[in-house]
């Protein structure tokens, strides 16, 4: 259960901040993650109020604000038309539709959770978070900074020409995953997530001249990446069920964008 | 704290500690229908709607319905007695525990979903876990709910 | 079959409505606002002495009203198992101890103002420990030097073959025929080791009961259970004081599927307003219900099966050893039906054996779980028959079809009782039909990396306690001549009340609704031992039959007497009784109005049930999966079940019942592990790490009866509650060995499992 001794409605992204800087003091996404813990804050900054929750979307990038939940993502035209559905099949199985109205995207990208699915689709495209005092940084850098008390305003998806799909692998169908996969496919490099390994998800690039042979790409691929045990699986099945959705994954781009 | 917010249309107001959870307020408030099934928001017996958005009552901090409207199965009575009447002809109540939030659900399901299938309804409910039924009673009670709110709506 | 109004029919549960639209009619729904609320401190330890416990700083929180220790409790064993007394499980514990058995053993009993207190406090509590090494490994728990339960004041009731100093809480050989003779005659044998998990019931209501003092200064407790008037006698027990001072009742329950068989947590409530006089409450936590509560029994099963090269099987040899946990509530008795159950299904082998131990170690006790210890035995005796069958290269239908138990069949392995009613065989057949078994089995590839295959298992069940249970009703006749039906059975949401309301109804010829049910309170509903062992229907629906034929008697005679007539010549008809010989009747409306007046004959009848037999019912499941071949992943398709409860009293409920039993065992078989670290700490402490089915992945469940008439059961019924989680184990392995040829002996069925399987065979 989330312990506070106070609770503070920021009224500006500076004040957010500002309050954030105590180590005892946090910020609520959508408290999913948060209420597990069994930590007594000090105050619990809510930045409900600051208007982080509306996509935009123009012909250039999508910008999503932090407090938009998973299910308006899920639900969003915009983007599951320029994904061809993998965004809201990269959320669909995390939980329940309750639990995805209720938690956000801030949340998730900001926590950089081993399981998450969020960050493993996001990161495959052209997505950037934007920090109240780190600035614009691409996605795939942010995941691999350290966690520090910036505010974590949003994050703008490019719509850069990428053919995406995305696949889980999961032991029950509202599980944590044991796996995730996420392709991009652009002019000229293919873009590989592999997360819940189960450490969070990464990214290998390359040429797309590898899709000559899907199936060594996928076998390297996967290879090239670290994998643990866990409840949920070994990591030498992780290993394997990264290559076989990597395949997968890159034959939905085939169907869903075509050659 | 102080807070205003609307519980099934009357207006509340009221002193709280910070960290209140949703859950407990409104039973406190005499909502007894909303349930705690676990701490994981992994069950949905907690269920309500946040301005008419189904919601974990467990998880989003009750500071956040400030200015809003909670509605619970208490503010919809003949909306649970009529898809319940469904439920209850199949046996599927059981021990009726789960029932709430599931309802919650589903009346949430039938405004935004329109002709779901049977696939559609799974995926919208998953959220919602039952032990007694197996859902199968469930998923006759919700199909035949919205077989009948066509027919009531064709009607028109 | 006899057309009866209310039995057979429909009929929609009397609580039904209530729940639907969310009424508060649960136990924290109901306690008092003022109740102290109670938190346990734990062990962080698998095995620990308490070496000193300082609670001084934990007391001065703002709203503690009361912190226990070891110190302050009585000195009495006591067992939590709901079971009729002398219980067969052991006397191990007290309501709170020195020494401490498993990660999660209660330290200190907090009571507080609110949580936030309580909490608080239970952080303050200093504790030095003295850890000692765990038992944690079940298959050497026997004869091990670290010892459970060392303490001189152990006690088994009953000859259970238990002895705490060998770490044994029961030991049980039994055995019919010339075993060596019958296995020497055999072309084949399989013999292997199956291996089940402990899996938590998981009902929707966490444990929690609420405790206050009445007006005679008696101990009142309110609780979500199964076992209401056992819990009279449990906490009497471990209190010490005199069981008259008890009252127990039970409101409506969020599921309990034998988790609330065992009294888990009334203790603590009945502890503290015991002492301080004051109205208390403990609602267990998730975690809490996760990881210290009364989960099922892991145990490891040795099969040997033999049969000729023409598929009869003449020889079933059965080992298992049981993991009962840290105290040792249900460990004697769920350990007889893994092989009392799982063999009689097969009774016309010439011979059996059947041996099991069962072992304390240092983890969470288990207890009572739909199926007791049955499910354990089904999945593996039915993957054991199809091994034999591959062996044999015949069809898993064909071998069951020679087998099978048939009506009239004396079964050995059943306690020697007779199927009387036995509709196996037909089970058999029609849910080959409904799976349309012949053109399915084994499997087929669907050219898209998928093998789509079929499996099938069979089970029993019983249908109450033997020479052991008891049920109890008594039924009144009020204003107007509307009835009250009392019960002492404890409906937890699978609709008993009801059930037996419609048994009453087409006893006494009226509608069901001219029935009101209530139950269940200790100090005014008749003896009932509970709602376990599938017995509600079966033992208490007899109670029922029973009673409604002496109030019908007593009905007669008053109304004879009104009209001044023999009693002899009077009939009862529902709504009249009448004279045969002449044309004369009163109405029940009358007879009971006046019976309010200047009467000296109550109209009022309480009877009592207990039987010699526990007729089973019957069984069969067939499934058919989709495995993937490149992960291992299974999706369940379809789930046939062809179930015989003799006669269905009521298909709605009945069909949930087995819907929803089924469901619960696709969870054993696919998903379902409490699992421990290499510490004892419990890793399935959360809905989030233990993994019970969603809506998504229990396929198309089909049921359908094949009802027979047991002529001791009330409208030859039988029992349906328990029977219906046996099949899914077993039928899901098989249908995976019959896509993959990968036989896995070990639940959970998970996708890396088959997946390893499929590889070793490349």
């Amino acid at each position: 259960m989330l312990r506070c001794n106070d609770y503070v409605f920021a009224i500006s992204p500076e004040e957010a901040y500002e309050l954030n800087q105590k180590r005892n003091n946090v910020i609520i996404g959508g408290n999913g993650w948060l209420k597990m813990g069994k930590r007594q804050w000090n105050t619990a900054i809510d930045i409900s109020g600051l208007g982080l929750d509306n996509i935009e979307e123009n012909s250039e990038k999508f910008d999503i604000g932090a407090m938009v939940s998973l299910r308006d993502i899920e639900l969003h035209k915009g983007l599951n038309s320029y994904t061809k559905g993998a965004v809201k099949e990269s959320l669909r199985h995390i939980v329940g539709t309750q639990f995805r109205n209720t938690v956000t995207v801030g949340g998730s990208i900001y926590g950089r959770f081993g399981f998450s699915d969020v960050l493993s689709m996001f990161i495959v495209m052209d997505s950037y978070v934007k920090l109240h005092k780190g600035g614009i940084v691409p996605l795939h850098e942010f995941a691999k900074m350290p966690y520090d008390n910036d505010l974590l305003l949003g994050i703008t998806v490019k719509k850069t020409p990428l053919k995406i799909a995305y696949s889980s692998f999961r032991n029950q169908s509202t599980d944590f995953p044991v796996l995730t996969c996420a392709v991009a496919i652009g002019e000229d490099k293919i873009t590989t997530a592999i997360g819940a390994r189960p450490s969070k998800a990464d990214i290998r690039t390359d040429s797309i001249d590898v899709l000559k042979d899907i199936e060594n790409y996928a076998r390297k691929t996967a290879r090239s990446f670290n994998y643990e045990s866990n409840m949920r699986a070994s990591g030498e099945y992780r290993e394997h069920i990264a290559e076989v959705l990597i395949k997968r994954t890159i034959e939905k781009t085939e169907v869903h964008y075509g050659n | 704290m102080e807070i205003k917010l609307w519980i099934n249309g009357k207006k509340i107001t009221d002193n709280v500690e910070p960290d209140m959870p949703m859950l407990e307020f409104l039973r406190d408030k005499g909502c007894y229908s909303v349930k705690r099934g676990c701490e994981t928001s992994g069950c949905g017996l907690c269920t309500v709607w946040l301005d008419g958005k189904p919601i974990l009552s467990c998880t989003v901090p009750l500071m956040r319905a400030n200015g809003r409207h909670i509605t619970t199965l208490e503010g919809l009575q003949e909306e649970a007695a009529e898809f319940g009447a469904f439920l209850a002809d199949e046996g599927a109540e059981q021990c009726g525990f789960c029932n709430p939030g599931f309802i919650m659900n589903v009346l949430a399901m039938a405004r935004e979903l329109d002709a779901p299938s049977e696939e559609d309804i799974k995926e919208y409910l998953s959220g919602n876990l039952c032990r007694c039924t197996g859902y199968m009673g469930q998923l006759r009670a919700v199909k035949k709910y919205i077989e009948h709110k066509k027919g009531a709506r064709s009607d028109d | 079959m006899t057309d009866y109004k209310s039995v057979s029919k429909p009929v929609r549960k009397k609580d039904a409505m209530a729940l639907v639209t969310g009424k508060p009619v649960y136990c924290d729904d109901l306690a008092p606002k003022d109740c102290l609320v109670i938190k346990l401190l734990r062990s962080p330890y698998a095995h620990a002495l308490i070496e000193d416990i300082n609670t001084s700083a934990a007391e001065k929180v703002s709203g503690i009203e009361a912190i226990y220790t070891y110190k302050d409790v009585p000195n009495n064993r006591f067992t939590t198992a709901g079971q009729t007394y002398p219980e067969a499980s052991p006397y191990d514990r007290l309501i709170l101890e020195k020494r401490l058995r498993y990660v999660g053993d209660p330290v200190a009993i907090v009571a507080g103002e609110s949580e936030k207190a309580a909490e608080k406090a239970l952080k303050l509590i200093k504790v030095k420990y003295k850890v000692l090494e765990p038992l944690l490994d079940f298959r050497k728990a026997k004869d091990n030097s670290i010892i459970v339960h060392p303490e001189d004041n152990w006690k088994a009731l009953c000859p259970v073959g238990a002895d705490n100093k060998r770490n044994l809480c029961a030991h049980e050989v039994s055995e019919n025929g010339d075993l060596e003779k019958a296995f020497s005659e055999c072309d084949a044998i399989v013999e292997e080791t199956y291996h089940t998990k402990a899996n938590q019931q998981a009902m929707m209501e966490t444990f929690r009961a609420y405790a206050s003092k009445d007006v005679y200064n008696r101990l009142t407790i309110v609780s979500a259970t199964q076992i209401t008037f056992h819990v009279r006698r449990i906490v009497a027990t471990a209190l010490g004081i005199p069981k008259a001072d008890v009252r127990v009742i039970k409101p409506r329950i969020g599921g309990g599927f034998g988790a609330k068989q065992t009294a888990v947590m009334e203790v603590y409530p009945a502890f503290v307003t015991y002492k301080t006089g004051k109205n208390s409450k403990l609602v267990f936590t998730r975690e809490e219900t996760q990881t210290a509560s009364s989960p099922r029994h892991e145990m490891e099963v040795k099969v040997r099966i033999g049969a000729t090269k023409d598929g009869i099987i003449k020889a079933l040899d059965m080992y298992s050893i049981s993991n009962t946990g840290a105290y040792g509530e249900h460990g004697p008795t769920t350990a007889g039906l893994t092989g009392h159950k799982a063999l009689a299904l097969y009774s016309r082998a010439e011979a059996y054996r059947f041996v099991y131990d069962v072992v304390y170690t240092n983890i969470m006790a288990a207890g009572a779980y739909r199926g007791y210890g049955a499910p354990q035995g089904i999945f593996a005796v039915e993957s054991a028959v199809d091994e034999l069958a591959h062996k044999l290269n015949m069809d898993p239908a064909k071998i069951r079809e020679i087998n099978i138990t048939k009506e009239g069949d004396i079964m050995p392995a059943y306690y020697n009782e007779p199927a009387n009613s036995c509709a196996l065989d037909r089970c058999l057949e029609k849910v080959k039909d409904m799976i349309d078994w012949d053109s399915k089995y084994p499997a087929r590839d669907m050219g898209n990396g998928k093998i789509r295959s079929v499996g099938m298992a069979l089970a029993l069940q019983g249908s109450c306690i033997s020479n052991l249970d008891v049920g109890s009703v008594a039924l009144k006749v009020n204003d107007d001549g509307f009835y009250s039906l009392m019960i002492g059975a404890s409906d937890m949401g699978t609709g008993c009340d009801t059930i037996l309301a419609q048994m009453a109804a087409d006893c006494m010829c009226c509608d069901v609704d001219n029935i009101v049910v209530q139950g269940v309170d200790t100090d005014s509903s008749p003896y009932d031992s509970g709602s376990y062992a599938s017995s509600t229907t079966y033992i208490t629906g007899m109670a029922v039959v029973k009673t409604c034929a002496s109030l019908t008697e007593k009905i007669k005679k008053y109304g004879a007497l009104l009209m001044g007539c023999d009693e002899k010549d009077v009939d009862f008809n529902g709504k009249e009784v009448y004279r045969i010989s002449a044309d004369e009747k009163i109405s029940l409306k009358d007879i009971a109005n006046s019976s309010m007046c200047n009467n000296s004959n109550a109209l009022y009848a309480s009877e009592g049930h207990a039987s010699p037999v526990s007729p089973p019912p019957f069984m069969a499941g067939a499934v058919e999966i989709e495995v993937d071949k490149e992960t291992g992943k299974v999706d369940i398709i379809d789930y046939k079940a062809a179930v015989d409860c003799g006669t269905v009293i009521n298909p709605n409920l009945a069909r949930v019942q087995t819907e929803g039993g089924i469901a619960q065992g696709i969870g054993m078989a696919l998903y379902e592990d409490i699992s421990y670290n290499e510490k004892g700490v419990c890793r399935s402490n959360s809905f989030m790490q233990y993994r019970i089915p969603t809506r998504q992945d229990v396929g198309r469940t089909e049921v359908d009866f094949e009802p027979s008439y047991e002529p001791t059961g009330p409208f030859g019924a039988k029992s349906i509650g328990e029977i219906v989680i046996n099949t899914p184990p077993p039928a899901i392995a098989n249908a995976v060995y019959n896509a993959t040829g990968v036989r896995i002996r070990e639940l959970p069925i998970t996708p890396e499992k088959i997946y390893k399987g499929m590889k070793d065979e490349d």
